[in-house]
C-alpha cells in the first residue's frame, strides 16, 4: 500500500469511528479530492458536510479548526501547501498552541492540521519549503513527521484522537512510497522513534524523503563495512530523546539529515540536545546534512543541487567514521 | 418593533450596571497598583455587552477581545475568578496565566478573549460550524472593534459564515478609534455595516450606548441564527470613557466629541428607560445597585486576598497530557 493510501485508510477509519471528526480545506472535496488526492472519494462516502471545501482563507481555515475543536468537534483542517501556512500562523501559533495554557487548562484544542511540504517537484519557492522547525519551536503544538506508509496510518489516527493541536506534515515525494500496512486497526503512540535499521558505527537521524535516502545509503555502506543505525523520530514533539541518545551512546557518532535549510533547522536543535546530554560518548563532531540557506529554486538543475542527496549523506558519514 | 418584557428591561439594567460597577472597581484597584501589566477598560461600552448577552442563552457562546472584561462579566463569568485573574492570582479563571487580555471562563460559554486584534473571528466561525454540525441551536456572538474590521480575517470569516449560513452574530463595537487612530482615516465608508452587506449578511447600525436597542437587534439576530438563516452583523456605535489602555489619556479626541458622547451614559439611559416603562422602581433600582456593589466588592476582596501561583505552575497546562 502506498503512503497516500495508508493515510487515506487512517483518515477513513477515524471518520467512520467518530462522527465528531470532519475535514475542511481548499479543494479537498469532490472536484479534486485534495491537491494530492489523499481525500479522493471521501465526499461520496461521507458527504459535503464532513468533507468540506473552503474558500481560499488559510487563517480562517485554521481558526475555524480551533473554534470547532474547543466546542466538541475533532476537526482535521488542511493547508494545501506547507508554505501557505504562513497565512495561518496567527491561528496556529497564537491561538491553537497557546489556548490551553493561556486559559489555565480550561480547554484543549484537539485540532489536526495537515499539510504537505518539501521539494523535488520543480514548483519553486512558494510550494516547496520545509518548515517543521518553526512549529517545534512553538510550545503547545505537537508535530508529526511520518515517512512510511505504516506509520502515517497509525500516526494520523493518534493525531485525531489526541487532545492537543497536532501539526501533521506529509511530504509530497513520499506519497507514492509503498510499504506493507497491517489490516487490523492500530495506533502509533507519539514520542516513540523507530530504529529503521540497526547499526554499530554511526547513528543517522533523518526525516521524510531524506530518511528513505539514508536507509539506502546505509545499505550501500554496509557493503563497505560501515554499519549505520538509522533513526526515524516519527514525531518531533513529543521527541523521543531516549532512543536517539541510546543510539549515540552505542555508536559514538551522529549525522543529522533533513531537507530543511540549515540555519535554525530541526537538526540544529537535535544537535544541541545530543551535545548537552551525550557529549562524553561522542567520538567525532556531530554533522548535519541540510539544504543551503537559500529560497528553493525552480530550475531542475538548481533544485537538484539544493536538495541534499545520497552522495552528500554518504560522504558526510564517511567523513566522521 | 419587538415588545420587550419588564423582566428583560430589568435584566438589561442589571447587566449594564454590573459591568459598570465591575470596571469601576477594577479601575480603583488598578489605581492601588495591585494589577500587573495593562488594562483595556470597557467603561462607556457597557450597553453592548449587556444588550447582546441578555439576548443569549447560557448555552450560547461568545468570543471576546482584548477589551473583554465587560463581555465575560455580562455573559455570566464568576466575578471573583474574573477579578482574581486580573491580579494574576492562583484563583483566577485562567490560574493567572491569561490576565486582562485573556480573561475567559469556558463554563460560562466564553470561547476566549484574545490579545490579537481580529483573531477571534475565525474561532467564532469554527464554533458556529461546530454548533451546526452537532445539530444544536447554539448561537455564537463574536465581539470585535472597528479596527478589527480592517484585518483580513474579517473578510475571510464573514464570507465563510455567509456561505455556510452559520449561527454567528458579528457584534462590532465601533468606538471610532483603533487605539488612537480615528476610523475616518482608516475606513473609506466609515461604516462597518456596509462592509457586512458586501457579504450578503443582514447588517444594521444601532446606538451602542442604549442597551435596549442593542438587545432588540441582537434578539432578532439570535432568532435568525437559531432558525438556520445564518449570520447577522450589528454595528454598535459607542465610545470609550477612558483611553485605549493604561497609558492612554486619549487626548487626541476632540473635546466636543467627548462631551457629546460622554453625556449619553449607558447606565443612565437604561435606568431611565426601565423606570419610565415601569420595569423598575427607583427603590428597586437602588436595591439592585447595592447588591451588585456588594458582589463586586467581594470579588475584589477575594482577588486581593488570594494567593499568587507557585512559580513552577508556569510549567503546567502546555499539553493536556504529560508528554
Amino acid at each position: 500500500m502506498t503512503y497516500r493510501e495508508a493515510l487515506r485508510e487512517g483518515l477513513r477509519e477515524e471518520l467512520q469511528r467518530d462522527e465528531r471528526v470532519f475535514m475542511m480545506g481548499e479543494d479537498i472535496g469532490k472536484n479534486w479530492g485534495g491537491a494530492f488526492k489523499v481525500t479522493k472519494g471521501f465526499v461520496e462516502e461521507f458527504g459535503e458536510e464532513r468533507i468540506r471545501d473552503t474558500p481560499i482563507s488559510e487563517n480562517t481555515i485554521a481558526g475555524a479548526g480551533v473554534g470547532a475543536a474547543i466546542t466538541g468537534m475533532r476537526p482535521v483542517a488542511e493547508i494545501m501547501f506547507g508554505d501557505l501556512i504562513t497565512l495561518a500562523m496567527d491561528q496556529i501559533c497564537n491561538q491553537a498552541a497557546k489556548m490551553r495554557y493561556m486559559f489555565g487548562g480550561q480547554t484543549s484544542v484537539p485540532l489536526v492540521l495537515r499539510t504537505v511540504f518539501g521539494g523535488g517537484k520543480n514548483i519553486a519557492s512558494h510550494h516547496s519549503q520545509s518548515l517543521q522547525a518553526w512549529f517545534m519551536h512553538t510550545p503547545g503544538l505537537k508535530v508529526a513527521v511520518p515517512a512510511f506508509a505504516s506509520d502515517v496510518k497509525g500516526l494520523i489516527k493518534t493525531a485525531i484522537r489526541d487532545p492537543d493541536p497536532v501539526m501533521f506534515f506529509e511530504h509530497k515525494l513520499v506519497y507514492d512510497k509503498k510499504e506493507d500496512v497491517p489490516d487490523d486497526e492500530y495506533l502509533i503512540p507519539f514520542g516513540e522513534a523507530k530504529i529503521r535499521r540497526a547499526g554499530e558505527d554511526v547513528t543517522v537521524w533523518a526525516t521524510f524523503r531524506m530518511l528513505h535516502q539514508a536507509i539506502e545509503v546505509a545499505d550501500e555502506l554496509a557493503k563497505e563495512g560501515i554499519s549505520v543505525e538509522v533513526i526515524d523520530p516519527r514525531t518531533l514533539v513529543p521527541l523521543d530523546k531516549k532512543t536517539l541518545i541510546d543510539s549515540v551512546v552505542k555508536t559514538g557518532r551522529l549525522v543529522l539529515v533533513t531537507e530543511e535549510t540549515k540555519t535554525g533547522a530541526t537538526t540544529a536543535e537535535i544537535s544541541a540536545l545530543v551535545q548537552e546530554e551525550a557529549f562524553d560518548w561522542l567520538d567525532a563532531p556531530i554533522k548535519r546534512v541540510n539544504a543551503p540557506d537559500t529560497p528553493i529554486p525552480f530550475s531542475p538543475t538548481l533544485e537538484d543541487y539544493f536538495i541534499p542527496d545520497k552522495k552528500q549523506i554518504s560522504n558526510t558519514i564517511k567523513s566522521i567514521v | 418593533m419587538m415588545d420587550v418584557t419588564k423582566e428583560t428591561l430589568e435584566d438589561l439594567y442589571t447587566q449594564t450596571l454590573k459591568v459598570r460597577l465591575f470596571e469601576e472597581k477594577v479601575w480603583e484597584v488598578f489605581g492601588r497598583n495591585l494589577i500587573p501589566g495593562t488594562l483595556h477598560l470597557y467603561l462607556g461600552e457597557e450597553a453592548v455587552a449587556a444588550g447582546v448577552s441578555t439576548a443569549l442563552r447560557e448555552s450560547d457562546w461568545i468570543q471576546s477581545t482584548h477589551r473583554g472584561h465587560g463581555h465575560v462579566v455580562a455573559k455570566g463569568a464568576d466575578m471573583k475568578r474574573a477579578f482574581a485573574e486580573l491580579l494574576g492570582k492562583k484563583t483566577g479563571s485562567c490560574k493567572g496565566k491569561g490576565g486582562s487580555m485573556h480573561i475567559t471562563e469556558f463554563e460560562a460559554g466564553i470561547l476566549g478573549a484574545t490579545g490579537v486584534v481580529a483573531s477571534g473571528l475565525p474561532i467564532a466561525v469554527g464554533a458556529a460550524l461546530s454548533a451546526q454540525l452537532r445539530g444544536t441551536d447554539e448561537v455564537v456572538a463574536c465581539f470585535f472593534g472597528d479596527g478589527a474590521s480592517n484585518n483580513g480575517t474579517f473578510c475571510e470569516s464573514l464570507n465563510m459564515s455567509a456561505i455556510w449560513k452559520l449561527p454567528v452574530i458579528w457584534v462590532v463595537e465601533n468606538n471610532f478609534y483603533a487605539m488612537g487612530t480615528p476610523i475616518k482615516q482608516m475606513c473609506p465608508s466609515q461604516s462597518i455595516a456596509r462592509r457586512g452587506e458586501a457579504y450578503c449578511i443582514p447588517s444594521q447600525v444601532v446606538d451602542g450606548n442604549n442597551a435596549l436597542k442593542v438587545y432588540k437587534a441582537a434578539a432578532e439576530a439570535v432568532e435568525r441564527a437559531r432558525n438556520g438563516e445564518g449570520p447577522s452583523l450589528i454595528e454598535c456605535q459607542t465610545y470609550r470613557k477612558k483611553g485605549h489602555s493604561r497609558f492612554d489619556p486619549a487626548d487626541y479626541r476632540p473635546e466636543e466629541e467627548e462631551e457629546e458622547w460622554l453625556s449619553r451614559d449607558p447606565v443612565e439611559i437604561i435606568t431611565n428607560l426601565a423606570i419610565e416603562q415601569k420595569a423598575l422602581s427607583k427603590k428597586k433600582a437602588e436595591n439592585i445597585r447595592k447588591q451588585l456593589q456588594e458582589q463586586v466588592d467581594e470579588a475584589a476582596e477575594f482577588a486581593i486576598n488570594s494567593e499568587h501561583p507557585e512559580p513552577e505552575e508556569a510549567l503546567e497546562d502546555v499539553f493536556a497530557e504529560v508528554a
